[in-house]
């Protein structure tokens, strides 16, 4: 600790030097924090409460429908405790640029099996009472500012009403929020009583089913004999734990962890580049002064994490605001206005980011750590 | 004012005086050149990805081609419509005809779940009824390997970009469908558009296999010439038996790419921004780091009579042909390792996969050049400024 001023002189010996250096850690950091949410944003749509849930789909595919008969036969499955579902309702709401998620569902079913949708009870009474009622995410609400007792027209690209028509028409008589971080707080759900008396065909039909379990140990377990009930039936279904289900979707969109993960490697590989050329040079410009340092008594290994000191100072010092600036910015949410409604910073990847700038700190501090360690006192005094 | 030809003779020699000096300083040139390379190379690697994508949809549709769905319905998921009604649209003006009758082929799109080979997960794979003048409307389609399906029998024939991308669909396999299994018999090709993702078979075939009875989701029409699209149009929206629309293939198209290409493009853009941020420092270390080396070389030049405007016009072209070079790299690099690059992605309005090839265009080529120029302009700018400024006696005196 006492060497912290003689470090400290040395990183501003060059004042541009280190500022410039320090600002391109800066900004690759800034980069992980953003890459990290975008991953978020994509990837990251599994909750703890997912580990609990399957999803049944249709075995051909997600827009093959489902009898509604299912649900008895599934909750006799030994292992499910309740089953519930689900139908892709293919709404706009006046623009088909403002996409989210509206879905029929059971009320009081499907805030059972998802107790991360947080409903003010009141609300939930008042969701029971109505037929037409909807309740909303909180930010969706947000973005077309809407409120409790407003009536919302939606227009279905799927479902036509018994009088031809597409235009649905629902009473906000909610708002949910979520309750984690990421809860996706989006969508848009109503009645499904409503939905199917109101729908002019597909009557009984639903598009998936969620299946709460047990135990969530015993997932694929559950997940054969739900499959196997089904087999040979009109419609055979596909099961698996939601948070699979999600990732393969997000497969679907393409390979996100690699692809962030190549531009990170790109962006880190460069960095270390210059921030390592910097040291080194700064240390080959004070090859005199650390030959006197070890003059006077300093021992190798003083130097080499005199050096070695330097160089993660200028890292965590660059990582930390990096990363602070990355926090900052992606609070903000969504860039794209809707297309990442998870868009934000894990936890998990801000101890990451710390935990590669020591790391870099490290690495770009060796090679000029080694090179002023071995030093050989009567050279570097007469280099000057 | 020294004469021009004085002037450009200073700069010319400030200049190779820089660039010889770049030996004694390969390591601080390098990481800044390195640096403007990945920068650029991220840049074009990830535009071409909206740039392939964007060329797969635009070659799928031509400008004589319509394309006609439940009026109300955005693609042809959702779209839906009788046999009565694909009757009238045949007979509609504007198409043109063939041996066998109108060029119009009535269609089915379901999509069915197929693993894809990179990661072994579900997709959305289409798989589209076509009925005999789908050849015909669709110019470039051509089988490659195999033979093309029997009409009548539930064989399919499979794109080329499906085949690539998603588990078993090779001449020969047969893929299992609910309690249906669908034999290949050949893999086409279609001018790299959407409907290489896809796979064929007959309509009437398919129908059945769904229970759709005698119904379709859309007709795809190839018409005389591309003028005739609004008389087309006109004839359908205002015949009261229908309640259909009428798009052009390649507006459709364009709709269809609009959210990836819009999603990717800004993503990239703000990706790459943030990286040139990065890289203009790591451009400005290194010219100051050239200037301070040579502080008494230039001084001495200026106490011999070079202008203070060639000094920095000198040390600004040195730091724009180091990064050009970088550019250049980045350039070569991200061309060599994502240029024709197969992949699939999800179309958002369809919810199935569409298939592609990464497309690195002599446009994103020089775009990456550009943005290396620009960071070497400003990199080299204040350098430049602060060389030119310094007072020549005291830095005469510097060691």
């Amino acid at each position: 600790m006492k060497f912290l001023p003689l470090i400290w002189s040395n990183l501003r010996r060059k004042k541009t030097r280190t500022v410039l250096t320090l600002l391109s850690i800066i900004v690759a950091f800034v980069l992980f924090g953003f890459l990290s949410a975008i991953r978020q944003a994509l990837l990251g749509g599994v909750s703890l409460e997912g580990a609990n849930r399957l999803i049944v789909r249709h075995k051909v595919s997600i827009i093959q429908l489902l009898p509604m008969s299912y649900k008895e036969r599934m909750e006799r499955i030994p292992g499910v405790a309740m089953a519930t579902h689900q139908t892709w309702f293919g709404g706009i709401y006046q623009d088909p640029k403002n996409f989210f998620m509206q879905n029929p569902v059971i009320p009081d079913e499907f805030m059972r099996i998802h107790p991360e949708f947080i409903l003010p009870p009141e609300q939930m009474r008042a969701w029971q009472r109505t037929r037409t009622g909807a309740v909303v995410g909180r930010k969706t609400a947000e973005r077309f500012n809407w409120k409790v007792g407003d009536k919302v027209p939606i227009q279905s690209s799927i479902w036509s009403r018994k009088d031809g028509g597409f235009l649905w028409e629902f009473d906000i008589v909610g708002i949910f929020d979520g309750r984690d971080k990421n809860t996706d707080t989006t969508p848009l759900f109503f009645r499904y009583d409503y939905f199917d008396e109101a729908r002019s065909g597909a009557r009984g039909e639903v598009g998936w089913y969620s299946i709460r379990i047990q135990d969530s140990a015993r997932a694929a377990e559950v997940a054969k004999l739900v499959d196997a009930e089904f087999e040979n039936s009109a419609a055979e279904t596909k099961t698996e734990p939601e948070g699979a289900f999600v990732q393969a979707w997000a497969q679907q969109v393409g390979d996100i962890a690699l692809i962030t993960a190549s531009i990170l490697g790109a962006v880190f590989f460069t960095i270390l580049l210059v921030t390592g050329n910097t040291i080194s040079q700064s240390v080959r410009e004070r090859t005199g002064e650390l030959g006197v340092l070890k003059a006077i008594g300093f021992t190798n290994a003083a130097v080499l994490g005199l050096v070695m000191a330097e160089s993660c100072l200028l890292s965590l010092l660059g990582g930390g605001i990096g990363l602070a600036v990355a926090w900052a910015l992606t609070s903000h949410g969504d860039p794209t206005g809707g297309m990442l409604p998870l868009f934000f910073f894990p936890v998990h990847d801000v101890v990451l980011g710390v935990l590669i700038s020591v790391a870099m700190g490290l690495v770009t501090g060796f090679f000029p750590a080694l090179q002023a360690m071995r030093l050989r006192v009567a050279d570097s005094l007469r280099r000057i | 004012m020294a004469l021009p030809t004085q002037w450009f003779s200073q700069v010319s020699a400030i200049t190779k005086f820089g660039l010889m000096s770049i030996p004694q300083r390969r390591g601080s040139v390098g990481a800044a050149a390195f640096g403007i390379a990945g920068v650029v190379a991220v840049l074009v690697g990830v535009l071409s990805i909206a740039a392939g994508f964007g060329r797969a949809m635009a070659s799928s549709g031509s400008p004589d081609a319509a394309l006609v769905l439940r009026s109300g319905a955005d693609t042809e998921m959702v779209s839906g419509f009788g046999r009565e009604s694909t009757r009238i649209i045949s007979e509609a003006p504007g198409i043109a005809r063939g041996p066998d009758g109108p060029l119009a082929s009535a269609e089915l799109f379901v999509i069915i779940n197929l693993p894809k080979i990179s990661s072994g997960t579900d997709a959305n794979v289409p798989l589209r009824g076509v009925e005999r003048a789908a050849l015909r409307v669709r110019r470039d389609m051509r089988i490659i390997d195999g033979r093309m399906f029997e009409w009548g029998t539930n064989e399919v024939v499979v794109g080329v970009g499906a085949a690539r991308e998603f588990v078993g669909l090779h001449v020969g396999d047969q893929i299992k469908v609910g309690r249906y299994s669908w034999p290949v018999t050949g893999i086409f090709a279609a001018g790299g558009g959407a409907a290489e993702s896809e796979i064929w078979t007959d309509a009437a075939v398919l129908q059945a296999a769904y229970n759709r009875g005698d119904s379709f989701q859309s007709v795809y029409v190839r018409l005389k010439s591309p003028s005739d699209f609004a008389a087309f149009k006109d004839a359908l929206t205002t015949d009261p038996r229908l309640n259909v629309k009428a798009v052009r293939q390649t507006d459709y198209f364009a709709e269809q790419s609009s959210a990836v290409t819009k999603l990717v493009t800004t993503l990239g853009y703000l990706i790459a921004s943030l990286m040139a941020v990065g890289a203009v420092f790591g451009a400005l270390n290194t010219m100051y780091n050239s200037v301070s080396a040579r502080t008494r070389e230039i001084a001495t030049l200026r106490a011999l009579g070079f202008g203070s405007g060639a000094v920095v016009v000198a040390v600004m072209l040195e730091s724009v042909a180091l990064a050009v070079l970088g550019g250049a790299i980045g350039a070569c690099a991200a061309y060599l390792a994502f240029n024709g690059f197969h992949t699939a992605t999800m179309n958002w309005q369809s919810f199935s996969q569409i298939t592609f090839s990464l497309a690195v265009t002599p446009q994103l080529l020089v775009k990456g050049v550009l943005w290396a120029t620009v960071i070497g302009a400003i990199g080299g700018l204040f350098p430049a400024i602060r060389a030119a400024r310094q007072p020549i006696a005291a830095a005469l005196r510097e060691l």
